[in-house]
């Protein structure tokens, strides 16, 4: 008001520079500070992203990797079976002294005196203690095998494989560490000669639990996530987009429906354990299906994804226009058919996306699988949803409890594999709503 | 059993199709080759035959399936002798237990071993292990009669189930086929049925919320029954030791404090971490950015709610935790010389932060929503009052989308304290009340998960503590959820 009255009077002329402050050097500088807060914020996000996956990538790029120990293994007969009964016993072959054949191989290709007890032992345990299984399950597919020399890859323990990937600092004092100085040696002489190699690793795809970390892999993991997959698929996605047509097209305007509603937004928000002490007791406890088994974690995820889906079909469906409805009814289709021929397949895209996105959460689920007994140490393959299967996100689990170094990188190639998936769906999901989403 | 069970409903099908098949060309029979005659199209009369066919045939299957093996139970544990049923019920379960697994043996015995058992000189016990059932204890007497009791009803009920099933799919059939001619309304019929179908499907998200309420609150009144529900919920000691085999003095204290305060404190500094750094996104995205900033950036941290919280866990066991260890280790050498980490790599502080990283998006993107929300005009009354962007945002636009931002929060926070996978990786099991953030402490989940992985009996009050803890859980973030969702939905219409 002041500034009003002084600046009408003739006589006087404020200089500039004594105008009213308004401090705009100070507010600009406030905006650029906030502005910055803001890019931070942005920057800080992404930083973090960029360091997750880097972690998980720098740790488990390497697991893809493996080294093999290749052999001139001899079947030697003497050794499998000394006394001749396989013909009568076929059992003998199952439980010969095979880890004796590995012996007797590495003594020869490294040159060892097989009477030097504590050297052998050194050589013996750069193999992997799955040579075992692997010697058998050859003699057993094939007991003409006995009597030749067959070359066989072999699994190299896993501090020779991470020693062979650079893993572990050789300049650490050769007590305090896990690979002792022979052992470097002779993965010199048997790099030179060509037998021990680092191939790609097809064993993290195929194998089960071990406690070995060079023998064991996600295959029953995944074909356990697979069954749980495809059970949520079956159920989940005609009981969802059934519930919300209801919901969205015929449910009338009252209490009981606004409950539902509230229900499944609320259902939505509730934590994954619930859902987990939810399957042990009833479907477990009460209805007495197996525990571990697939068929449950299958229903489990699946009453955890239907909120996802109904609330995504229910945005697909309220987005197509009301046109389409009155153009239907209009020549004379029942509603049911309106719904069935018209409606759905115009929401169809919405509702896949949204089917998408919640298998992929229900993939990486991991805590209500907890509970149900999927922490379990399964090394066959399941054969169907009822036998006892653990999940990929459990595997990760199990894995990232382990102290070796070699289950680190393990851990971290799973994960890699279970982003892969994750990123292929959501990639799936964002292409399906490009390609077919209409915009009316 | 299940199989037998699956083949008949396989059988029903097949019959049901066939009752659509029959059904459609009967319809298209009685038009005489005049569609316009019919009132629904020869599908929907097909459709009908085939629900009355299918529908009535497998609901009794069903209840059948559920019904016979309680009713079959209770007349043989009636049949049992009268030493027996008076020693009490668990007694009498037990007793029920062998005599099916001696039904299940019998079936692999043959007449002659049958003979020798049925007239003594055969042992029970010895009989059928070499068929490789196992016996729990020495079989008696009573067993093999109450078994082939037990196994004569089981195949008559088998048998009649088969019979009455077929009767009524086939009676279905006739019915419906019967019912075909012109003027018949099967559409209708057919669509009344789908409505149902449709109602029973949205009812599964009400019975999934009766299930967790009812399965949670009935384990937690049994786990209440020897535990009291002041000692649970004001109790400041968590102890639940597992009672050695034969002393039962040993309790074990279940004191819910501990692990709220230690849930409350993670959720705490994950927030204090998410929410600047979420909102700042927020308002950055939605204020400021350019829409080809916008269009990259966001998805990006998008992906950050699209990890696998089990991701989390990892990065936070391998990464982060080491790495606040190593650098306390630092600091304190610094300052003190003494080179020892004062932050333990389970920590308050690690699990929080690792948390916080996965609430960004949460915050960011609810935020976002919110924010976009407030109606353009409020923004460009204040930019034409001459105030400055940052200005706008924070005496308008801010305060104008308060309530919900406050909701976002809400929903963010129960998220916090409902995660389990972090914590129980990063946090510690050290159940224990402090305020130390550079120290363990446990959270609920992680005890849940605790007391319900390895080798469990389900009667013992270590294992019913995880539904008391799970109920509590429920009904925190239950009251954080409707709480949220309502403050969310009002400030929506607000602004609609």
């Amino acid at each position: 008001m002041t500034e009003i009255v002084s600046s009408s009077s003739p006589a006087f002329v404020r200089p500039a520079a004594a105008r009213r402050d308004i401090g705009i050097k100070r507010r600009y500088a406030a905006e650029r500070r906030f502005r910055a807060y803001g890019m931070a914020a942005i920057m800080t996000g992404l930083f973090f992203l960029f360091v997750l996956l880097w972690t998980v990538l720098s740790n488990g790029y390497t697991a893809f990797q493996q080294t093999t120990i290749t052999l001139p293994i001899e079947f030697a007969e003497k050794v499998i079976d000394p006394k001749n009964e396989r013909a009568t016993n076929p059992s003998k072959l199952m439980t010969a002294n095979y880890p004796l054949l590995v012996r007797d191989a590495l003594v020869k290709a490294l040159g060892i005196d097989p009477k030097n007890r504590p050297l052998v032992k050194k050589a013996t345990d750069m193999v992997s203690a799955s040579a075992r299984t692997q010697l058998r399950d050859i003699v057993v597919a094939n007991p003409s095998v006995i009597g030749t020399t067959v070359n066989v890859p072999l699994l190299a323990e896993g501090n020779i494989d991470s020693a062979n990937k650079g893993q572990i600092d050789l300049k650490v004092e050769e007590s305090k560490r896990k690979v002792n100085d022979q052992q470097i040696g002779w993965m010199k002489t048997l790099t030179d000669s060509g037998a021990l190699t680092k191939d790609f690793n097809t064993g993290i795809f195929t194998f089960g639990a071990s406690s070995r970390p060079e023998a064991a892999g996600i295959g029953v993991a995944a074909l356990g996530s697979l069954y749980m997959m495809l059970i949520v698929l079956a159920l989940a996605l005609p009981i969802g987009v059934a519930a919300s047509i209801y919901l969205e097209e015929f449910a009338p305007k009252n209490r009981l429906t606004d409950l539902i509603e509230v229900n499944i937004n609320n259902l939505a928000a509730v934590p994954s354990i619930v859902y987990g002490l939810l399957g042990l007791s009833i479907f477990i406890n009460f209805a007495g299906m197996p525990r571990s088994a697939a068929l449950v974690g299958g229903l489990v995820l699946t009453l955890m994804t239907l909120p996802t889906i109904i609330i995504a079909t229910r945005a697909a469906l309220k987005a197509v226009p009301p046109s389409i409805r009155s153009a239907a009814l209009g020549l004379g289709a029942s509603k049911m058919q309106t719904i069935f021929h018209h409606v759905l397949p115009l929401a169809m895209p919405g509702v896949l996306t949204g089917t998408i996105i919640g298998l992929a959460h229900a993939l990486g689920e991991t805590a209500p699988l907890l509970l149900i007994g999927m922490v379990a140490f399964v090394v066959d393959f399941p054969g169907s949803p009822m036998e006892p299967s653990t999940a990929l996100p459990v595997q990760i689990y199990m894995w990232a409890n382990e102290a070796e170094r070699a289950f680190v990188e393990r851990t971290s190639g799973a994960i890699i594999i279970l982003l892969i998936f994750l990123v292929v769906m959501n990639l799936g999901a964002i292409l399906l709503r490009r390609r077919f989403e209409r915009r009316w | 059993m299940s199989m037998n069970t699956s083949l008949i409903l396989l059988l029903i099908l097949i019959i049901g199709f066939a009752a659509y098949l029959a059904g459609r060309s009967r319809a298209l029979a009685t038009s005489n080759g005049k569609l316009s005659v019919l009132h629904s199209l020869p599908g929907y009369h097909g459709t009908y035959a085939a629900i009355c066919t299918i529908v009535p045939a497998v609901i009794v299957l069903a209840v059948w399936a559920v019904a016979a093996p309680a009713y079959i139970d209770s007349s043989v544990r009636g049949a049992l002798p009268e030493t027996v049923l008076s020693q009490g019920a668990a007694t009498t379960e037990l007793a029920l237990g062998q005599v099916k697994s001696v039904a299940n043996g019998l079936t692999l015995l043959d007449d002659a071993e049958l003979a020798a058992l049925e007239n003594g000189s055969a042992n029970l016990r010895d009989a059928l292990a070499a068929k490789g059932v196992p016996l729990a204890g020495d079989g008696e007497a009573y067993m093999v009669k109450a078994a082939t009791h037990f196994n004569a009803m089981t195949s008559t009920s088998r048998i009649v189930m088969a019979a009455v099933v077929f009767l009524i799919a086939v009676a279905g059939a006739v019915f419906a086929l019967r019912g075909i001619s012109a003027p018949f309304r099967a559409r209708n019929q057919v669509e009344r049925v789908m409505l149902w179908t449709l109602m029973l499907a949205s009812s599964i998200a009400i019975l999934t919320t009766i299930g967790i309420v009812g399965s949670m609150l009935s384990e937690a009144i049994r786990f209440f029954n020897s535990v009291s529900p002041v000692s649970f919920f004001f109790g400041t000691v968590w102890d639940p030791r597992f009672a050695a085999a034969g002393s039962e003095a040993t309790q074990g204290q279940f004191g819910l404090l501990p692990l709220l305060s230690g849930t409350l404190y993670i959720a705490f500094v994950a927030m204090l971490f998410a929410v600047p750094i979420g909102l700042f996104a927020a308002i950055y995205m939605s204020e400021y950015a350019r829409p080809a900033v916008r269009s990259i950036a966001k998805p990006l941290l998008e992906i950050l709610a699209g990890i696998p919280t089990i991701v989390y866990g990892f990065f936070a066991l391998v990464t982060v935790g080491p790495f606040l260890r190593d650098i306390s280790a630092q600091m304190n050498g610094l300052i003190t010389g003494n080179y020892v980490s004062f932050i333990q790599a389970q920590s308050v502080l690690t699990a929080g932060i690792v948390m916080g990283i996965m609430l960004i998006p949460f915050v960011s993107s609810l935020s976002d929503d919110i924010i976009t929300q407030v109606p353009r005009a409020l923004r460009d009354g204040s930019l034409g009052l001459g105030a400055t962007r940052s200005e706008t945002i924070k005496k308008v636009v801010l305060p104008a989308a308060l309530p919900g931002i406050v909701g976002a929060l809400l929903l963010t926070a129960s998220r916090a304290v409902g995660e389990t996978m972090i914590v129980v990786l990063a946090a510690g099991v050290a159940a224990r009340m402090q305020l130390n953030p550079f120290e363990a402490m446990t959270t609920v989940t992680v005890k849940i998960v605790n007391q319900l992985t390895g080798d469990l009996e389900f009667n013992s009050p270590q294992t019913l503590v995880a539904f008391a803890l799970g109920i509590t859980l429920f009904c925190i973030t239950l009251c954080l959820n409707i709480y949220a969702l309502y403050i969310v939905r009002k400030y929506r219409e607000q602004y609609e």
